[in-house]
Parts: structure tokens; C-alpha cells; sequence
């Protein structure tokens, strides 16, 4: 389990301080695929780097399994970041090393036998798909292929927890999607934590458990995916999840509910049966729906006729579906 | 025709000359070599270490030092750096008489010719090594390699490639300066060609020597472009070899030939050469 606890980074820069961070608290479960998402700046990669200290937090603790990190002497926390896999958004193999001996790496230096590390590292090559690639710089091989080697890398010193800051953001979407595959199916296999740093919102969709939105340092909302997806909370986790979704500030005035879909069938159907089950012509003013993992996610804003009668039926209606929440919209302005 | 070779190899018949040559060849062919193998060796004993330090211990560096500490370092290595070559020769000489017990001779001239290249040493791996990838070594980092692992496993296979053209460019300047040993009396090749050739007027001598001086320039060269590449596997574009040798290199005698450089390429003069 991975624990921030009041974690702040500050950054002196030639304009003052740099509050990357701001008391982040948030928690990682064994086995989970954790998506933190946020703008460009927000301070997603100064976050993941405080979890194996490759920055140190100003304040604050970061608890591994009960250990706090920070509080280690560095010889003890070098061992334990080896426990800590990371991939990168450029790969960051070692260019001079095949394949093979790029995998060897993190073996070589925890000390396994060199007979053994190939012998686990031809292993690892075969998990990630490129048996053939042992031999082969990393010169030689494409983006997705590179990644694939640093997985294998990263798999190769038996890590607890795999980091991946952004490590999909140098591919093309197939291979992206690929890399993305792979990295689920480590997680399910090995049961090996996933951090998932990313700015698009369709990795976290693709293969995240968990999401936690962050904004200039601040964390704004975490939860599952389901939840955040279906109803996000705050502005921050709106825009991201909607990036060009509703914009309720330009709606009408007027009868306005919003419908959250938690993973049931899609909208469709629930206006239609509100047509003709209940008489009411509802109007669609806006809708960004998203189907994640087999489920459709997202919200809708309806119109509803100017007649409190009809408002209370579809109401009704709407509260007894299942997967579906509905709340009456007052924030808008005319 | 006389007239013509008298001023052409100069007054001392051409046999005579042929006869010197073969006696005394050899020997200076070998002198040269070894004495130019000897500095280079201990001047990277000396200097590659201090490379390693100059990168690994500034302020951002994967262990950081002292500062008060990194500023004598550089202070000292541009201090050397600048003393010309003639003159340090001449400085080092009671420190050569401790350690050798002769100040003068071949032997001799390998502990100037290190004192003057190590600080050019120093730099060249401090250049080689800034080339490594700043994310690999991150990537280091978080695979938990002590800082010892980073110098030993990323930065130095890293920038192999570039240390080998480093080694190519140093090894070629000492031969050069060691052409200037012979103001102390120090054998091999260029005091060859200074003593014999130029100064006593045996322009045969002169020639022969300058020539196999540049032979054995370009084979140093090529066999350093050679390795280089075969040694880089880092593929693409622009990293390959650029160091390219100019006709004249191995035979300066001029103090400060920095600035006869004039028509050096960019990254020649940014290197420079000890003095
Ligand atoms: N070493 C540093 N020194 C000073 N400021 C830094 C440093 N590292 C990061 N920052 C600042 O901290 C803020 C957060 O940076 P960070 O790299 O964590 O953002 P990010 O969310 O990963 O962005 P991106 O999606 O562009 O990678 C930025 O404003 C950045 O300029
Ligand atoms: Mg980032």
C-alpha cells in the first residue's frame, strides 16, 4: 500500500517559491491501477517521483507498506526504491546495452548471478513480446518495441510497484493501446501496483481502477474511476473529464435536471421509455456520455417542460432506474 | 642539380644524412611511441578521475560535493590549463628530478607532458560524460543504483563512444607536444626534426621525420574514428566521429598554438589543446 500524507513540494525557483504540491493525501491499494490525471503542470510527475523519492518532499511522508521513506537512511532507501519499478514517457534505455543486457540491468545491480539474470531476463523479453529482440540496440527498435524493453526491465528487479509517468504519450494510439494491454495484464498476473501518470483521460479509461484528478498541486478528487467518471465533483475533474463537454454557465433558463449514468445501457433508451412511459417530451441540451470498460459513464442535462407535474413523474421515473442518478441543476445562470 | 639538393636537403650530403637516419630512426620512432603512451596513460590515470569528479560533484550531479571543493578543482585545472607548455617544462623539471632522478632525457619529459595533459584530459571526459542522457540516469536512480553504479554502468558505457574520440584527440596533442621535448633534452621524432633537421640543416632528416610524424598521426586517428564508431551504438544522426586532424597538428613548436588556430573547426578550438 502506497501512503502520501501531507505531502508538499516546494521548488525555490529565480521567482520565488514553486508550490508543485500542495498536502497531497492519498492512499494506493495493493493491486490497484491508479490514474493520476491533471493539465500539463499540474505537478503529476513531481507526484510520482515523490513516491520513490527521486524528489523529496519539502513536507510530509511517504509510507510504503508501513516504511516511511523519508525517514530512511539513503543506503536502506536505495533498497527499497528497487522495489519500485518506473517506466518513462522516453524509454530511458540504456543505449549502449542490447535488449537483453538493458533487462539485466536492475539485476546486475542487485547482484543475481549473471547466468541467472539472462536466463530471467530472456523471461521478461518473452512476457513483453519480443523474444526475438535480445540481441538488438535500443536503436534499433521502434517506440512501442522500446517500451515493451523498459517494461521488461522494469519487470526484471521483481518490483512491488510499477510508476509510469507518462508512458504512453510518446506512441501512436494502436501501440499505445497495446502498451496499455500489457501493462493491465502485469497487473493482473503478478499483481504488481500500477501508478498511472497520464494527461488524456482515455489510458485512465482504458485500464485504471482508481483516478485521482489533480490541479496546480492540489488534489481535487480520487476515487474510482466509475465514480469519478459518472459524477466528477469538482471543476478541475469536469473539465478534464469533459474537456469539451457541457458548459452549463451558456443554458437556458429553464427546467434543467442532470441524469449521471454509473454503467448502465446507454441514454437512449431511458428517453424514449420517458416519452412513452411517462408523457414527458424531454429536451436534450447536452451529453457527453463514454463507454468505459463495457459500461457507459457520463452525464446528460435534460429540459423538461415548464409543468411541475411532469417534472415530478420523469423525477420519479429517472430515481428508479438502475445506474442512474439524476439531481435538479440550480447552478446554471439565465 | 648539386645546387638544387644542397638547398632542397639541406648542406650535409644526402648519404651522410641516410646513414644518420637509419641509425637513429628507430630508436626516436620508439621514444616517441612510448613516451606519448606513457603520459597518456598516466594523464588519464590522473584525468579521468577528475572528469568523473567535475561532472558527478557539481551541484545538480549524482553526488554532489562541496562547492569551496569544486571551485579549487576547476581553479587549479584552468590554472594548468593555461601555463604554456615550454614553460611548464621547464617549472616541472625539479619535480621530475625527485620522481625520476633526471631532469632531463625522455623519460622526463613524460612527467611534464602529463602535468600539462591531464587537466586537457579532465575536460574531455567531463565533456564525454555531460553527453549521458539526463533521463537514463534518472532511470538509474529509481532502479536504486548507488552513485558508484551510475559512473560505473550508465555514464561511462554511455559516453564510450565519446571517450574514445576523447582519448584519440588527446593522445595525438601529447605526440605533438612531445615534439617540443627536445628542449630538454627529450628524444623521439620531433627532437628529431628540430635538432638534427632543423637546427644542424639536415632538411632530409627534417622531412622524413615531419612525414612519419603525420603517418603516425593519422594512423592514431583513424584507428580512434575507427573505434569510436564501432564502439557506438547509439545510432542515427551526428554522433558519429568529427574530430578530424589537421596536416599541421603534431608538429607546432610555437607556444600557445591556440591561437594559430584560427582555422580550426569550432569544436577543435572549443577543446583547444593544452599549452
Ligand atoms: N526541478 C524543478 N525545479 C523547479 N520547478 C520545477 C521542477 N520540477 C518541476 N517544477 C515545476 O513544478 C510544476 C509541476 O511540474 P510537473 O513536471 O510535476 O508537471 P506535470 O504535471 O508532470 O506536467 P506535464 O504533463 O507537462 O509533464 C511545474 O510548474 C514545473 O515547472
Ligand atoms: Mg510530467
Amino acid at each position: 500500500m502506497i501512503e502520501l500524507r501531507h505531502v508538499s513540494k516546494v521548488f525555490p525557483t529565480a521567482d520565488g517559491e514553486l508550490r508543485a504540491l500542495n498536502d497531497i493525501n492519498l492512499t494506493i491499494g495493493d493491486g490497484d491501477v491508479f490514474g493520476i490525471v491533471g493539465m500539463s503542470g499540474a505537478g503529476k510527475s513531481t507526484l510520482v517521483r515523490c513516491i520513490n523519492l527521486l524528489e523529496r518532499p519539502t513536507q510530509g511522508q511517504v509510507v510504503i507498506d508501513g516504511k516511511d521513506l523519508c525517514a530512511l537512511p539513503e543506503k536502506e532507501l536505495i533498497l527499497q526504491r528497487r522495489a519500485i519499478a518506473m517506466i518513462f514517457q522516453q524509454f530511458n534505455l540504456l543505449m549502449q546495452r542490447t535488449c537483453l543486457k538493458n533487462i539485466c540491468f536492475p539485476m546486475e545491480i542487485a547482484g543475481v548471478k549473471p547466468t541467472e539474470a539472462k536466463k530471467r531476463a530472456l523471461e521478461y523479453l518473452g512476457i513483453v513480446g519480443l523474444p526475438d529482440k535480445a540481441d538488438a540496440y535500443p536503436a534499433q527498435l521502434s517506440g512501442g518495441q522500446k517500451q515493451r524493453v523498459a517494461i521488461a526491465r522494469a519487470l526484471a528487479s521483481d518490483p512491488k510497484i510499477l510508476l509510469c509517468d507518462e508512458a504512453t504519450s510518446a506512441l501512436d494510439p494502436k501501440t499505445t493501446r497495446d502498451i496499455l494491454r500489457l501493462i493491465q495484464d502485469i497487473n493482473r498476473r503478478l499483481g504488481i501496483t500500477v501508478v498511472v501518470i497520464t494527461h488524456e483521460m482515455a489510458v485512465v479509461e482504458e485500464i485504471c481502477s482508481h483516478v485521482a484528478i489533480l490541479d496546480h498541486g492540489v488534489l481535487q478528487e480520487t476515487g474510482t474511476v466509475e465514480e469519478v467518471f459518472s459524477s466528477p465533483k469538482t471543476e478541475a475533474g469536469r473539465r478534464l473529464v469533459y474537456p469539451d463537454g457541457v458548459v452549463i454557465d451558456q443554458l437556458p433558463a429553464a427546467n434543467v435536471i442532470r441524469i449521471a449514468f454509473n454503467g448502465g445501457s446507454s441514454y437512449e433508451p431511458l428517453i424514449a421509455s420517458l416519452a412513452i412511459d411517462c408523457g414527458v417530451k424531454a429536451n436534450i441540451l447536452g451529453a457527453d456520455t463514454r463507454n468505459v470498460n463495457g459500461q457507459a459513464f457520463g452525464t446528460m442535462l435534460l429540459g423538461l417542460p415548464d409543468d411541475p407535474d411532469q417534472i415530478a413523474r420523469a423525477m420519479n421515473y429517472i430515481k428508479n432506474q438502475p445506474n442512474v442518478t439524476v439531481e435538479e441543476v440550480r447552478d446554471y445562470h439565465g | 642539380m648539386d645546387e638544387f639538393f644542397g638547398t632542397l636537403f639541406g648542406s650535409t650530403p644526402v648519404s651522410q644524412q641516410l646513414g644518420y637516419l637509419q641509425a637513429a630512426l628507430l630508436e626516436n620512432i620508439w621514444e616517441t611511441l612510448y613516451s606519448t603512451a606513457l603520459a597518456t596513460f598516466f594523464s588519464y590515470v590522473i584525468g579521468l578521475p577528475l572528469g568523473i569528479i567535475l561532472v558527478a560533484g557539481e551541484k545538480n550531479g549524482i553526488r554532489p560535493l562541496p562547492r569551496p571543493l569544486m571551485s579549487v578543482l576547476n581553479f587549479v585545472i584552468n590554472i594548468l590549463r593555461s601555463v604554456p607548455f615550454l614553460i611548464l617544462m621547464i617549472v616541472v623539471m625539479p619535480l621530475s628530478r625527485l620522481i625520476l632522478g633526471t631532469s632531463i632525457g625522455t623519460e622526463a619529459t613524460i612527467i611534464p607532458l602529463t602535468i600539462a595533459a591531464f587537466p586537457f584530459v579532465a575536460r574531455l571526459v567531463e565533456g564525454s560524460l555531460r553527453e549521458t542522457d539526463a533521463g537514463v540516469i534518472e532511470a538509474a536512480h529509481a532502479m536504486g543504483c548507488t552513485p558508484f553504479q551510475i559512473v560505473r554502468k550508465v555514464m561511462l558505457p554511455e559516453a564510450l563512444p565519446s571517450l574514445v574520440t576523447g582519448f584519440t584527440t588527446a593522445a595525438i596533442t601529447i605526440l605533438s607536444y612531445g615534439a617540443m621535448s627536445a628542449a630538454i633534452g627529450g628524444g623521439g621524432l620531433g627532437s628529431l626534426s628540430i635538432v638534427n633537421g632543423y637546427q644542424r640543416r639536415m632538411y632530409l632528416i627534417l622531412y622524413v621525420t615531419v612525414i612519419l610524424l603525420v603517418i603516425l598521426v593519422q594512423i592514431i586517428q583513424s584507428v580512434g574514428t575507427w573505434a569510436a564508431n564501432r564502439l557506438d551504438h547509439r545510432g542515427g544522426k551526428s554522433r558519429k566521429t568529427r574530430l578530424r586532424v589537421r596536416f599541421n597538428d603534431p608538429i607546432h613548436l610555437e607556444i600557445g598554438p591556440d591561437e594559430q588556430d584560427g582555422d580550426g573547426e569550432k569544436h577543435r578550438s572549443e577543446k583547444g589543446g593544452f599549452q
